[in-house]
């Protein structure tokens, strides 16, 4: 295995480039485990370490511009109030070590159903940025991004140098249910955003499903539902056969799987409760009755 | 007394009572900084210049003949320097085993589990031995698997061993039941006459990990003389020894075994993992060889908690008092024996919980499958027992109306009840007041979680995974007690060697202890400390490295090691000081005539009488002699059980604990946070306070594990295991360990060095059952299995 270090961002697309097959590394939370354990054995290892603006963050007017290693730990301090969805998720991810070192960026590039960070991009509505030395950058909407288990929409060239995070317009949830405390890999999981601006709701549902889903006919009913009560003006409390519709919906927007952490039924089942509550506190936030409800931790 | 007072003798003084650092006292342990600041050295850590890395082959199918084995490639691979299969054994002894000698070294023409080892490669690097490994080409004729009682005993079943001639083939009733134990006591049909209520229940028992925290590791170096030593991890020295130095093909004086740093055993070392792998390749290669397995292989490379199915039938008159027991307990030992015969007489002799029960019918037994090996593991058969009969006294208290402790109590064992085995209770057996204890403790305050800022999730079930501020959360209390036995049962020689020297150096009185017990993080080596300080009244005390070079000192297991090898140390620390008071009185007897009229004692290393006058320094008494001596040392013999009736005075000493569980569990998404899990245990004398306390805390800890996480799925229809890491086998976090208030109580148990009882297993007991009662009482739930899933509490 060959060991490259690029010193810029120019040297990394160069290498990546002329070694296709060169697998990118920045934390190695995840690609050291799958060498460690012998399930990869990749050609080149693709050091970004070195590049000190992968691990950096630009607060626009409009968005965040999120580097691909800004470490979980640098979210939760320095971005929950533009991105409460991503900071909430990072908490989840794995132990305080782990935060330290794992970044956005990886999240995305092993593209697996279960990364905590899934369910609050996909609600956020970002973008991802990518680029190759020879087609330079392009931008793939997080819709766009995940085509299947553990594939993304990425090129053998191109590398993932950052994403574009809409500033929060509203409250943003995230939960995941795991069966322990801390520390743990996702059952199933879920990101809600409201989006007040354009009068809309997105979600996100992780480890559902072969890859991280939105719940995009949840999303319409209760987008639908909140415009048709004026629910955006009055800021009424969403009355509970809403909350259930949106819920079900949200269930029934999964394609899970039996597995050793968790039954199919239980996800679809866990995926609608947590919803329901998630919804039920980004709303209170809104409706700004509530001083906190985004939970402490 | 009043003799004493009229004599003007001073008051007395006991042996110890004045020497700082003896026993009663919370000293600390030599290796606690080490390991909290990662520079304790495990035994994965060792290096030898010009060492080899050895590497296992496993199969990858749980029940297959092997057709061939193809070794040519990874022979032929650069850095390689042995590939070795059953073929390359080299005498006739290819087996080991605790107990039954069934385990094969290599696989031999079958496999029996996933992950049986099948080949051996040793290279120069890890990573050329791992991939060379993968380069032998094993063909496997896939076999049936059998995974539970009825494809075990099934009329045309695959035998998992052929041609048996064990000790147990001859008494049990098919050739894929390992062992059986019956208990018969009573008239169990005539007591059920008696019955106002009769509760049933079927229970399951999940396959817990040890999940110690350092994986297999060791290290065998060849020396000139042909011999080998073998620096490891491991629970038991002398017993490694006796298994592995037939197989080498050399006598046990030639295979030197020194205990490496140990990562935390809990009965998962008992068995040998990779001790005669890296002891053949280091003979193979002429040089040393390190195995270390990673945490995959570590799942694979030793036995696990039995699996178990419970049947259990109570009956109590209405008054509440048990009538009789009825119970079928049905261990899965997996592919080979290991523990299982002794796993199955704990299971049966233990099965009534600590309840006066006169009436029984109980049969134990254990299980050849093709499902991971099962053996030792704390709390070893009672831990399953205690699920079960725990969960069926809240069933026959509910039937009856009655408070679920006062029922209990009621029907508590004490000192003087009969065992199911006929054997009497002969020291103090406090079980009303364990539950008496727990009950009166202040109960945590309700919803913890409220604070100014919002809910603090971290106070919550499903912790910071965000998933509730309070919605669905109920709160539920559980109580539950259990029995262990410490030390080796039935029968078994279980002695203890303890080698005490006494001299002096620099001008101070110096002792060395030095046994062959493994410390395996239970705080032994702090206790063998306090006791030659208590004995032998010095402040200096050595603790040799364990090895094989000084006699047995048992297991580190069973509860045993204070009580066995720590009454081998006190014993062997007695008759030194005999012996350096008879220095004093050939040297100095004239000097005074206390040294003929008084009782001596050493203290703050000092000769003193009884009486407290100063006789001589132990300087001065031992000048350059030097006290040494080697004792074995033994508890009360015990007796087998009858093979028909289950009579016998089979234990040495009984260990209670009682838990109280207070959880809140999440209804809607069946997840779980334990609040608090109260502790009530006898331990007759806490020799280490802090430590007993750790103990009990750990204990705790692994049994709410299992309650609510710790499970290694297996495929039924593979027998492969599917979740071999720590990704997925969920041990507890700290997020997960509520609260553990610990009452102790110091009931002496006369038969016992200082009165102790052994203490390490018994919280592991009733912690679990205590969890599922609050957990039951939560939701409602009958809930009959553990580890508790969210599924289970949802019903999705």
């Amino acid at each position: 295995m060959d060991f490259l270090r690029p010193a810029s961002w120019e040297e990394a697309l160069a290498a990546k480039a002329e070694h296709p097959t060169a697998v990118p590394i920045a934390g190695g939370t995840d690609v050291m485990v799958e060498i460690n354990f012998d399930h990869r054995r990749p050609e080149y290892l693709l050091d970004l370490n070195r590049i000190g603006d992968l691990g950096e963050w630009e607060v626009g007017e409009k968005t965040v511009r999120l580097g691909a290693s800004v470490p979980y730990t640098k979210i939760m301090e320095h971005l929950r109030g533009e991105l409460p969805g991503l900071a909430l998720a990072s908490h989840t991810v794995a132990s305080p070590q782990i935060r330290n070192r794992g970044g956005v960026g990886g999240n995305l590039g092993t593209a697996s159903p279960a990364g905590d960070a899934h369910p609050a991009l996909l609600s956020s509505g970002c973008e991802v940025e990518v680029e190759s030395a020879a087609r330079g950058v392009r931008m793939i909407p997080i819709d766009e991004f995940y085509l299947g288990v553990k594939r993304n929409a990425l090129q053998a060239d191109e590398l993932i140098r950052a994403v574009h995070l809409p500033k929060a317009d509203g409250p943003q949830q995230f939960s995941k249910v795991g069966t322990r405390n801390a520390m743990v890999i996702a059952v199933c999981a879920f990101g809600i955003a409201l989006h007040p601006e354009t009068r809309t709701v997105r979600t996100g549902i992780g480890s559902a499903a072969p890859t991280p889903v939105r719940a995009k006919e949840a999303e319409a009913f209760l987008a639908a539902a909140l415009e048709e009560g004026g629910f955006w003006e009055n800021g009424k409390i969403i009355t509970p056969s809403v909350a259930k519709q949106f819920a079900d919906l949200c269930s029934a927007a999964c394609n899970p799987i039996d597995d050793v952490r968790g039954t199919a039924s239980y996800r679809r089942h866990a995926v609608g409760i947590m919803a329901r509550r998630t919804l039920g506190w980004a709303w209170e936030s809104y409706r700004g009755q509530s001083a906190r409800t985004e939970g402490v931790a | 007394m009043a003799d004493t007072r009229t004599t003007g003798i001073p008051s007395k003084v006991t042996q110890g009572s004045q020497t700082k650092g003896g026993i009663g006292e919370s000293t600390l342990r030599p290796d606690g900084i080490l390991k909290v600041t990662g520079e304790f050295a495990y035994s994965s850590d060792m290096w030898h210049e010009d060492m080899l890395w050895g590497q296992i082959l496993r199969s990858t199918v749980a029940h297959a003949e092997i057709v061939s084995i193809d070794t040519s490639e990874a022979l032929a691979t650069s850095g390689v320097y042995a590939v070795l299969t059953y073929e390359d054994l080299p005498t006739e002894v290819k087996n080991y085993g605790l107990e039954i000698q069934d385990t094969p070294v290599l696989a031999h023409g079958k496999v029996r589990h996933h992950g049986e080892p099948v080949a051996l490669v040793a290279a120069d690097h890890p990573e050329t031995a791992r991939r060379a490994a993968a380069k032998i080409k094993v063909e496997y004729k896939e076999l049936p698997v059998i995974t539970d009682e009825a494809s075990a005993t099934a009329p045309d079943a695959v035998l998992v061993h052929e041609n048996r001639d064990d000790h147990h083939s001859g008494h049990v009733p098919h050739p894929n039941i390992v062992h059986r134990q019956p208990i018969i006591r009573g008239d169990v049909a005539k007591a059920r006459e008696r019955a106002d209520v009769i509760v049933e229940g079927e229970y399951t028992f999940g396959m817990q990990d040890q999940a110690f925290l350092g994986p297999e590791s060791g290290l065998a170096v060849p020396s000139e003389d042909g011999g080998v030593d073998l620096y490891v991890a491991t629970q038991w020295l002398h017993s490694d020894l006796k298994q592995i130095a037939p197989v080498l093909g050399l006598p046990e004086d030639k295979v030197r075994m020194t205990l490496s740093g140990v990562g935390g055993a809990f009965g998962g070392r008992e068995d040998l993992s990779m001790q005669i792998h890296a002891c053949l390749l280091a003979l193979r290669t002429g040089k040393p060889v390190k195995i270390v397995y990673n945490r995959f292989e570590s799942f694979f490379g030793h036995v696990h908690r039995h699996p178990a199915k419970l049947y259990y039938e109570h009956g109590a008159t209405k008054d509440g008092k048990l009538t009789h027991m009825k119970c079928k307990i049905v261990l899965d030992g997996g592919a080979y024996a290991s523990a299982s015969p002794a796993v199955v007489g704990n299971a049966s002799s233990l099965s009534v919980g600590p309840y006066v029960i006169d009436d029984v019918d109980i049969e134990a037994i254990a299980l050849y499958s093709n499902n991971p090996p099962c053996g030792a593991m704390r709390g070893f058969g009672a831990v399953q027992a205690c699920f079960a009969y725990e969960a069926q006294m809240d069933k026959l208290a509910d039937k009856l109306g009655m408070d679920r402790v006062e029922f209990r109590r009621l029907n508590a064992m004490e000192q003087g009840t009969i065992m199911p085995t006929g054997q009497p209770v002969d020291s103090p057996a406090p079980v009303a007041e364990l539950l008496r204890r727990i009950k009166a403790m202040p109960l945590p305050p309700e919803r913890q979680w409220e604070s100014s800022e919002g809910a603090d999730v971290r106070q919550l079930p499903g912790g910071l995974s965000n998933t509730t501020h309070g919605e669905g959360v109920v709160r539920g209390v559980g109580y539950a007690v259990g029995i262990k036995n410490v030390g080796f049962s039935e029968g078994f020689d279980d002695y203890s060697t303890a080698k005490v020297r006494m001299e002096v150096i620099a001008g101070e009185p110096v002792a060395t202890v030095h046994t062959a017990m493994a410390e395996v993080g239970q705080g032994g080596v702090t206790v063998h400390a306090q006791i030659a300080r208590t004995e032998l009244g010095v402040h200096q005390v050595t603790i040799h490295p364990a090895d094989t070079q000084v006699g047995s000192a048992g297991s580190t297991s069973a509860s045993r090691q204070t009580y066995v090898t720590g009454g081998a140390v006190k014993n062997a620390c007695e008759l030194v000081r005999e012996k350096v008071l008879e220095i004093g009185r050939r040297k100095m007897g004239t000097y005074h005539p206390a040294w003929a009229t008084a009782e001596l004692l050493l203290e703050g290393g000092k000769v003193v009488t009884d009486g407290g006058e100063v006789l001589a320094d132990i300087v001065d008494v031992l000048e350059d002699e030097v006290v040494e001596l080697e004792e074995e040392w033994r508890h009360r013999p015990t007796e087998a059980f009858d093979l028909t009736t289950g009579q016998g005075n089979g234990h040495v000493q009984y260990s209670f604990a009682a838990h109280r569980a207070v959880v809140e569990v999440d209804t809607e998404l069946g997840l779980v946070k334990v609040i608090e899990l109260a502790c009530a245990q006898d331990v007759g004398k806490a020799l280490n306070p802090l430590s007993v306390i750790g103990q009990i805390q750990g204990g705790t800890t692994q049994g709410l594990g299992v309650a609510v996480m710790e499970e290694i799925i297996v495929d039924p229809k593979t027998a492969k295991v599917r979740n071999p890491s720590f990704t997925d086998y969920l041990i507890p976090t700290i997020l997960d360990t509520p609260t553990i208030p610990v009452d102790v109580l110091e009931l002496a148990d006369q038969h016992a060095p200082y009165g102790l009882r052994g203490i390490g297993e018994a919280p592991t007991l009733s912690s679990t059952p205590a969890v599922l009662a609050a957990i039951r009482n939560a939701t409602g739930l009958e809930l009959n299995k553990t580890p508790v899933r969210p599924e289970h509490l949802t019903g999705s």
